[in-house]
């Protein structure tokens, strides 16, 4: 097998993690999600356990990822280059956080939520990707 | 607090960090969901194999869950797609503005310590608690 399709396998093998997690965890039920942040009714503190599991395996596996040369079947690390805290960052993170609140989905779970033929899920992603293409049209220039 | 499954919760949240670590150390890739979405509606290079093949795993790996172990909450119905649309849209432009969501900035950005992704975090955490705070308790929708 090529580099690439050793990669592609990699890539759909954590997608199948990832979604697994997302299952087990009942983050692709919106209602849990909107009971999390719901502080001032009837909370349920699931998702914080299942953001605070993800971060303690990827805190300590990413200190020993990161001091490596590069990843194993790929050359170097595709890492994000920025580190400032701007309105951009902050704005663009609370529109995404109102647009959470109104049905529970972020976008994993609402990915993994097609699984269920969710109409709702379908109509949440269309409408991601719709939101997403209107903001890199916008702030992406074209040549 | 009567739905609260800690032990599920902390089960898949660990698969995702693992899943995260497994795209990181093999790919040299952040398993951010928004992120990986956005190099497939706008693809810039000749990369977004692996990016539809990690998609189709989430969507499988949650699917596969789902038949396994049948959920015991029933799926909410009778939600109003015009809001699930508007839901999206809010969701894709913001996380494509903010560069990043609950798993880029939340499971891999708080996984490298980052302070950037540190306030994207808690600038989507706090608007979705707003959110749900208005929609629930001030205009009553029903979710």
């Amino acid at each position: 097998m090529s580099g690439a399709a050793i990669r592609n396998a990699a890539a759909l093998f954590a997608g199948l993690f990832f979604g697994l997690g997302l299952a087990i965890s009942q983050m692709v039920n919106p209602k849990k999600v909107l009971d999390f942040l719901d502080v001032s009714g009837h909370w349920d503190p699931s998702l914080l356990l299942v953001l605070g599991g993800a971060v303690a395996v990827t805190i300590i596996a990413f200190r020993f990822v990161l001091k490596r040369k590069g990843p194993l079947i790929d050359t170097k690390f595709h890492l994000p280059t920025a580190t400032h805290i701007d309105r951009r960052l902050l704005v663009g993170s609370a529109i995404f956080g109102i647009g959470w609140g109104l049905a529970g989905y972020c976008p994993g779970p609402g990915i993994a939520a097609l699984s269920s033929a969710s109409i709702e899920a379908l109509v949440f992603v269309a409408g991601m990707a719709a939101g997403s293409l209107i903001y890199l049209r916008l702030a992406v220039p074209r040549d | 607090m009567e739905n609260f499954n800690p032990a599920t919760a902390l089960a898949g949240g660990v698969l995702i960090g693992t899943a995260a670590t497994l795209l990181l150390a093999l790919n040299g890739r952040i398993a951010g969901v928004s992120g990986i979405m956005h190099g497939v509606i706008w693809p810039h290079a000749d990369d977004s194999a692996w990016r539809w093949l990690f998609l189709s795993g989430l969507v499988a790996g949650a699917g596969a869950w789902l038949w396994l172990a049948p959920p015991a909450f029933s799926a909410r119905s009778g939600f109003p797609l015009p809001l699930a649309a508007l839901a999206g849209m809010l969701v894709g432009f913001g996380t494509a503005q903010a560069g990043g969501c609950t798993s880029g900035h939340g499971v891999c950005g708080l996984g490298r310590l980052s302070v950037r992704s540190l306030a994207a975090t808690l600038s989507f955490l706090a608007a979705g608690m707003i959110s749900v705070f208005a929609a629930r308790h001030v205009f009553g929708i029903a979710s």
